[in-house]
């Protein structure tokens, strides 16, 4: 057992997994000598060399269009995306082909591969550096899509999405690579993809987070439990897709009430996706209308006034309290 | 004052040169230096599989007009650019083709039933056997280029025999994926050999509006590696090159970019009008250029034609024909099968949907199995100058 802040964290995974099959492998920008733009392939290819620990030319269709390839031979390559802001430009061969194979050739082949990549606002960046684009992955067939929310389980979640035999997009929250550290086994750790995690248990409200944005859940959780005497839910998504609806609606069968919260803009978000889910499956238990506190329907803002578009504790706060009072 | 400083430009005199290789041109008149040594049987074997593609491409052009398969992309003209190429591989070699390989795709082993099935809407037709080492048809333009790059990559990762042969068209090298995986596969020195079926026209665009560059062959010397240029309709020069290509990439000693000029002699697709936009007088000179035509009397000169050829050919497509329209209809529920490798509990309930639906009312969901009502004459596309019209034989 280490304290290990979600960087290392990810590093462990990686290490144990290339360590215990010699078919992983790790492709992307910068991921070799330097050890990735924040270092969360540091020292891997001291260890496995540079065939194993590839720094690729800088093109992200390359990388991930090669790493479908390695993957249809058998290899189980794990992309590196240097920010998710540039994965427009591999879009394609993740839509068009890794999703696909599998349904293409009528499982003949597949892609057991995943596509790293650190997302979302928080850390002062730059255009493309900061946004969340969580829902486009989300809304594709044949992919997993999985964001944790602490180094633990940043850990066990990657190992597992390396072994996951379908194509996994995998994102980190930057804010979250160097905020707290945790308590991380030393022996290797698995979790279930498309398992929600019920981070804090309660009985008046629903609170639906996953990423960066658990944080912020868990202040407006503890907020409402000490001025308010309200006990919050909070349900940790951890896989965006397969959504598991079995443990949200459970919740909200119990709560009656229900909050979602993401840095993704919200049109078309994952909220709409959560809250169709909840209401199809918990309509009768439903005391309030599902809220969303998500960022606003505009292009990157600008780390300036980054903090009024992505949601923070007062906004979930309040709308916990309106619906509470509905 | 300081003196000027001696830091004239100087002049980096690359030592670039880029072959174009012809051995039997138009009229089947050899140059016999070059005459590569291929046994009677297999020159026989090219052959067949030039005709086979050939008559199996008039077939489903037919079957296309009748309204029993979908939309295809011919690929009238190009016999030898594929059957010249891909003829060089080992059955361990892996090939990589984009949407215009028929020829190329039935001497690997995909069956004619496959190729029917594909067209014909139906995702059974892009599994390969178990034993195949081929990947499926890809339709976004130039983007099975970097997958035969990770292929190759692998073969070389896990110290394997195998090399890569990966199809793309003059209009594919306007694409980024190209370029990357051109870019990659040179400073990965990977055994990989690029097809480029240069045949003129990207659906209407020519040659010399995709491309400023002299040939699409020297765009290899860029990344640092050779390229070399054949006549696409000679099938003996798209041989030899192809052989070198390959020995090479077995050898360790890097990819091969060839261009093979050729030229479309059908439509883009199906659905596309060449007399658009292309003259007649130009596609009766590239007639000329048959590679067929040429590569039989070269074979005629040497007693190597077998007359009763085409007979036996038919025959094989009319069984194939036959196996394909007496399938059962797609099962709709297959569509559940294979998005994952174990259905999520929301896809269970899909298919648990569509399952209900379908017990209520199985004509429903079931399209007849031609999966597409037939074009009427006037909606289809004309035939090209000189074509029969299909439809009326």
């Amino acid at each position: 057992m280490a304290k290990l802040n979600m960087v290392k964290a990810l590093n462990l995974a990686l290490l144990q997994e290339m360590e215990r099959d010699p078919d992983v492998l790790v492709i992307g920008e910068d991921v070799g000598v330097d050890g990735g733009v924040f270092r969360v392939t540091e020292d891997l290819h001291r260890k496995f060399g540079a065939t194993r620990v590839v720094d690729s030319p800088l093109a992200e269709a390359g990388i991930v269009g090669t790493a479908v390839g390695m993957a249809l031979y058998g290899l189980k390559p794990v992309c590196e995306i240097q920010f998710s802001g540039f994965a427009f430009q591999c879009f394609h061969q993740i839509e068009n082909h890794m999703a696909r194979y599998r349904m293409r050739t009528q499982g003949r082949f597949a892609c057991q591969m995943v596509v790293r990549m650190p997302y979302g606002g928080g850390v002062r960046a730059l255009e493309h550096h900061s946004e969340s684009e969580e829902q486009f992955y989300a809304h594709i067939p044949g992919l997993k899509m999985v964001i944790p929310s602490g180094p633990r389980n940043a850990r066990a979640l990657l190992a597992a999405a390396i072994r996951d035999p379908d194509p996994v997009i995998f994102f980190e929250a930057k804010a979250l690579y160097h905020a707290a550290k945790e308590d991380v086994p030393d022996e290797i750790e698995t979790m279930e993809i498309g398992r929600a995690h019920v981070d804090r248990p309660g009985r008046d409200l629903t609170l639906v987070a996953y990423g960066a944005m658990l944080r912020v859940a868990r202040e407006a959780a503890e907020r409402l439990h000490e001025e308010d005497g309200v006990e919050v839910e909070i349900v940790d998504l951890l896989t965006i897709s397969p959504l598991d609806r079995e443990t949200l609606t459970a919740s909200v069968r119990k709560t009656g009430r229900a909050v979602i919260v993401h840095e993704a803009p919200r049109s078309f978000g994952p909220g709409a996706e959560i809250a169709t889910s909840i209401m199809e499956g918990a309509f009768l238990s439903l005391e309030a209308p599902i809220r969303r506190v998500t960022a606003y329907d505009v292009p990157f803002v600008g780390f300036a006034r980054e903090r009024a578009n992505v949601p923070d504790t007062a906004r979930v706060l309040a709308a916990c309290r309106e619906t509470l009072a509905f | 004052m300081n003196e000027r400083a001696a830091m004239p430009r100087t002049i980096i005199e690359p030592q670039f040169t880029v072959e174009h290789l012809s051995i039997l041109d138009s009229d089947g008149t050899l140059d016999s230096a070059l005459e590569p040594d291929i046994a009677p049987e297999e020159l026989k074997r090219l052959y067949r599989a030039m005709r086979v593609g050939r008559r199996f491409d008039e077939r489903m052009l037919r079957l296309q007009r009748q309204g029993r398969i979908g939309t295809f992309a011919p690929i009238k003209g190009q016999e030898a650019s594929q059957i010249g190429s891909v003829a060089t591989l080992r059955r361990t070699d892996w090939m990589v083709p984009s949407f215009r390989e028929t020829a190329a795709m039935l001497w690997r082993g995909w069956s004619m039933q496959r190729i029917l099935e594909f067209f014909a809407g139906r995702l059974e037709g892009g599994r390969p056997a178990p034993e195949q080492r081929d990947l499926p048809i890809c339709i976004p333009v130039g983007t099975q280029l970097p997958h035969a790059v990770g292929l190759a990559y692998a073969a070389q990762y896990r110290g394997d025999d195998a090399i890569v042969m990966v199809y793309c068209g003059d209009g594919a090298t306007s694409e980024g994926d190209f370029h990357e995986a051109m870019n990659f596969a040179g400073v990965w020195h990977l055994p990989l050999v690029f097809v480029v079926q240069n045949n003129q026209w990207a659906i209407s665009v020519p040659l010399k509006k995709q491309t400023h560059s002299r040939t699409i062959a020297q765009k290899a010397l860029a990344y640092g590696f050779p390229g070399i240029q054949v006549d696409g309709n000679d099938v003996l020069a798209v041989y030899v090159a192809s052989r070198e290509a390959v020995d090479r990439a077995r050898a360790g000693d890097g990819p091969t970019l060839i261009e093979c000029v050729t030229y479309r002699l059908s439509m883009h697709t199906t659905s596309d009008d060449p007399t658009k936009y292309r003259s007649a007088e130009e596609v009766e000179a590239w007639e000329r250029k048959d590679p067929l035509t040429r590569f039989g009397a070269y074979l005629e000169q040497r007693h190597l034609l077998d007359p009763d050829l085409d007979e036996g050919i038919d025959a094989e497509i009319t069984r194939a024909v036959e196996a394909f329209e007496s399938l059962p209809p797609a099962d709709p529920l297959v569509m559940f099968d294979h998005a994952y490798a174990a259905r999520p509990p929301a896809l269970d309930a899909e298919r648990a949907e569509m399952a209900a639906r379908l017990a209520q009312a199985p004509s429903a969901a079931a399209p007849p199995s031609g999966d597409e009502a037939p074009l009427s004459p006037e909606r289809q596309s004309p035939p090209m100058r000189g074509q029969r019209r299909p439809w009326r034989s």
